[in-house]
């Protein structure tokens, strides 16, 4: 079904199920247990990982599949939010003509940065992205304050043109009257679950974007992307030039961005600077990294990793603590919350930092490869034949699904 | 390569499912509240978000612990604080309209995106009505705005932007905190005194938002007592080395130098400006200075000898000697073994008097609340009779003018009070041309229903 053969078709509801049932899946506690604390299926953070998805999976189309590690592409992120905050100001709420926006533009930035950026490849090429996406944060966040309103923030104010609004539009962001902030809240026996407007609306962007992405992995140009990251010097002397193959990716992976970038701001109508400063840039790296760089499904699970740790990790504090270990005797209960502090609250980019090392150290193939590695254990419970099962023949494997 | 066999009849297949699950949360009704977050059972929650990490981390701890403190103080835990020598009395002790108050934490990272993320949450997952705290001007601003959409109470924490309840000001947001302009109408008196009215003063200021409010109000108060203004030159956030900024200052003949720096960059602009003996220069036959115009205790800790006869302002010192002041350092002091910070008490404070405006209107609907607090005329609360302009929802009160000390004692008396000015000195129109002018204006408020 849509031009994929059955393997990815069911990869690919597989992800449709998993996106539509995230309120769900993501509220597996009951409100009044202590526990409700893990719970993440609440609209802001479900919107980020649905938003945040769609960059890291346009973030790896160019990284995962050429290789070029760019690390500057928060620029683009910023880039489309100001445009759709922009397009707030300037005609409206509805989110349509700055998201579109938001993807034309930031592929125009990315084709003048790729441009030039790409004429170089490895380090330097990380260099000059980083360079860029620096300068663009450095002007967002004074030079060019009457267009970005600097270190506060773009945001729409009540004197702004808005020319398409009319008496009864909604005063927040909404598409042709759908209210993205809107959301139906369902109590169930304890558990509470809530289904927001603008999560389904990114989460079908995401499978959108998803599913484009499978299709580039499964061309022809995919193909060429991924020769390029395996041996760029032996396609440029078989006479292939291969800029515009990079080049081309580099703008979809900043659409993506931009993209992205639009729907933070149309969940959310404000767009800061830090949107486009390094540490942003990095973040995806990290996602991508530690999700599973070049897989399909790894740079959305980084991503919601990522953003999990953010917001539940760096919310829990000394209080809480102590009310998990109140059975304890005082002793201990003080102990364990010593023992626990410093990776809680504040603490959580350690909590993060460590995970990424386990990650990186003793599974170079990202999150992906620990469920690979996982459903290989299952598997092979069930062959067994024989002494000798792991093929003692040494058949030619083929190539392993990149879906996996 | 591609083996497409879209069909009219899996088309429609496809979209009457997608269809068919897009239209499934429709058909629940959501559950019925008044307004943003009631809460229903025996308590009510607070979000405290502050910067528990990036550079004012130190600041938000503190804020934090005074908040801590303040939930102690309204649940009748600890020795009550600034409750007994509050105005209000309808605070007893007994949580708030006879719900205990509970308080969740964010961390607001000192950007606009994740303070956003965190107050997000705050309201979403852990249903708080209020959101108070925070140490910038841009987060309180992007916060501020998030409650006013969301219809909860936004009590802004260490802002001194005139934005805040400027031209960015929110109809749900309250600021106790002082700002730009209170702190040049407050400085400029005890500058005239002590340096006369012929001076030219060469501002070095943090290129964002705050920064030009700050140096935008600091040059029109000197500007008025006749001091000229020689340059003013832009320096990029967290630079860390200032000293090619502060070399142009001795050639181009000014005598002051103001530096319009705040946290870490005025730590290392200050100690910069010192080292390179400029205040040891004399110019135009006059000694040099250096102003600093708003100042914290972190701060002033961290540039250690070089803030010694440096002028400053504040919002509020532990070394005031009013019953409330009082009341409030013993209590902090006697739980965590040092005095608060002015920002930390802005936060104690800044909860108190929620809590007392929903005693008073006997509501939690952030609409009850905020007309409760507009016009709201209180005292002992440390910084003597203070009033919540219904206007803009600023606090006006009385400023403090602060000195680096001579000869401090301990690293928490680093600065001393110069002088309390009186209020009627700061106050300025609600349509004052730095606070947006005519054009700003509070807007509806929200409560979400």
């Amino acid at each position: 079904m849509f031009g994929l053969n059955a393997k990815d078709t069911r990869f690919l509801l597989i992800v449709v199920f998993l996106t539509l049932a995230t309120p769900i899946l993501l509220q597996p506690f009951p409100e009044s247990s202590s526990l409700a604390q893990f719970n993440a299926g609440y609209p802001d953070l479900m919107q980020k990982f649905a938003i945040f998805g769609i960059f890291a999976i346009g973030f790896n189309i160019l990284f995962g599949l050429t290789g070029y590690l760019s690390f500057g592409h928060a620029a683009f992120l910023g880039v489309g939010s100001y445009t759709v905050v922009w397009m707030y100001k300037l005609l409206s709420y509805n989110i349509l003509p700055g998201l579109v926006l938001s993807i034309i533009i930031s592929a125009l930035f990315a084709l003048v940065i790729g441009f030039i950026s790409l004429r170089r490849s490895g380090i330097y090429f990380s260099i000059l992205t980083l360079a860029f996406a620096q300068m663009s944060y450095n002007l967002a966040y004074s030079v060019l304050t009457p267009i970005t309103n600097g270190e506060t923030g773009l945001q729409v104010y009540t004197n702004d043109p808005q020319v398409l609004m009319g008496a009864n539009s909604p005063t927040s962001p909404h598409l042709f009257g759908l209210v993205m902030r809107e959301s139906v809240q369902v109590d169930m026996g304890g558990w509470l679950f809530t289904f927001n407007i603008g999560y389904y609306f990114c989460a079908i962007i995401a499978i959108l974007a998803f599913y484009i992405s499978l299709r580039i992995f499964r061309s022809p140009f995919g193909m060429m992307l991924r020769a390029i990251k395996t041996n760029q010097t032996r396609m440029n002397y078989t006479g292939l030039n291969s800029r515009p193959y990079t080049l081309a990716a580099f703008v979809i992976s900043g659409m993506y961005a931009g993209l992205a970038g639009g729907l933070l701001a149309a969940m959310d109508p404000l767009a800061g600077a830090e949107r486009m400063q390094w540490t942003a840039s990095g973040e995806v790296v990290l996602m991508t990294i530690l999700g599973g760089a070049g897989t399909l499904m790894g740079p959305v699970l980084g991503a919601g990793f990522i953003k999990y740790c953010e917001n539940i990790f760096s919310k829990i504090n000394d209080g809480i603590l102590h009310s998990w270990f109140a059975f304890l005797p005082d002793g201990i209960e003080n102990f364990l919350v010593t023992l626990v502090h410093p990776f809680v609250g504040k603490g959580w980019h350690l909590t993060l930092g460590i995970l990424f090392m386990l990650v990186v150290i003793f599974l170079p193939g990202g999150l992906v490869e620990g469920f690979q590695r996982i459903s290989r254990l299952f598997r092979s419970k069930r062959v067994k034949d024989g002494p000798r099962r792991k093929d003692p023949e040494h058949h030619p494997k083929s190539a392993p699904h990149v879906a996996e | 390569m591609t083996n497409s066999n879209l069909t009219r009849r899996g088309v429609l297949k496809t979209g009457a499912v997608t269809g068919a699950g897009l239209a499934l949360p429709t058909i629940f009704t959501s559950r019925a509240s008044a307004f943003t977050n009631e809460p229903t059972g025996s308590t009510v929650t607070f979000g405290f978000n502050v910067p528990q990490t990036g550079p004012y981390a130190e600041e938000g701890l503190d804020e934090l612990r005074a908040q801590e403190l303040a939930v102690e103080h309204l649940n009748g835990m600890g020795d009550g604080g600034m409750l007994q020598t509050f105005s209000s009395k309808t605070l007893d002790g007994t949580g708030i309209l006879g719900k205990k108050v509970q308080f969740v934490t964010g961390d607001t990272q000192t950007k606009s995106d994740a303070a956003r993320a965190a107050a997000k949450s705050m309201i979403e997952k852990d249903g708080v009505v209020m959101i108070n705290g925070g140490s910038s001007s841009g987060v309180a601003v992007a916060v501020q705005g998030l409650c006013q959409e969301a219809g909860i109470i936004f009590m802004a924490g260490l802002t001194h932007s005139n934005d805040t309840t400027g031209k960015d000001r929110k109809k749900n947001g309250f600021r106790h905190f002082f700002n730009a302009y209170m702190s040049g109408a407050a400085l400029a008196p005890v500058l005239e005194k002590a340096y006369g009215t012929d001076r030219r003063a060469y501002h070095l200021t943090a290129d964002y938002t705050w920064g030009y409010t700050q140096q935008e109000s600091i040059q029109a108060s000197t500007e008025a007592l006749g001091w000229q203004t020689v340059n003013n030159v832009l320096t990029p956030v967290g630079a860390g080395d200032f000293s090619s900024y502060i070399t142009p200052v001795l050639q181009s003949g000014a005598d002051v130098l103001i530096l319009n720096h705040y946290g870490g960059d005025m730590v290392n602009s200050l100690t910069q400006a010192v080292q390179f003996g400029l205040r040891d220069k004399q110019v135009n036959g006059k000694q040099f200075e250096i102003v600093v115009p708003l100042y914290s205790e972190l701060m002033a800790e961290g540039a250690g000898d070089n803030i010694k006869g440096v002028y400053g302002s504040m919002n509020w010192n532990w070394q005031l000697q009013d019953p409330g002041t009082k009341a409030f350092v013993k209590s902090f002091g006697e739980r965590y073994g040092r005095p608060p910070s002015n920002s930390a008490h802005t936060c104690y404070v800044q909860t108190l008097l929620y809590a007392d405006a929903v005693a008073r209107a006997g509501s939690f609907n952030p609409c009850a609340v905020a007309e409760a607090l507009e016009g709201f005329e209180f005292d002992g609360m440390g910084n003597g009779p203070t009033t919540y302009r219904a206007e803009d929802h600023q606090c006006f009160k009385d400023v403090l003018v602060m000195k680096g000390a001579e000869n401090p004692t301990t690293k928490f008396d680093v600065l001393e009070v110069v002088e309390v000015t009186p209020r009627a000195q700061v106050e300025y129109a609600p349509d004052h041309p730095m606070f947006g002018g005519a054009e700003a204006s509070l807007g509806e408020c929200n409560d979400g229903a």
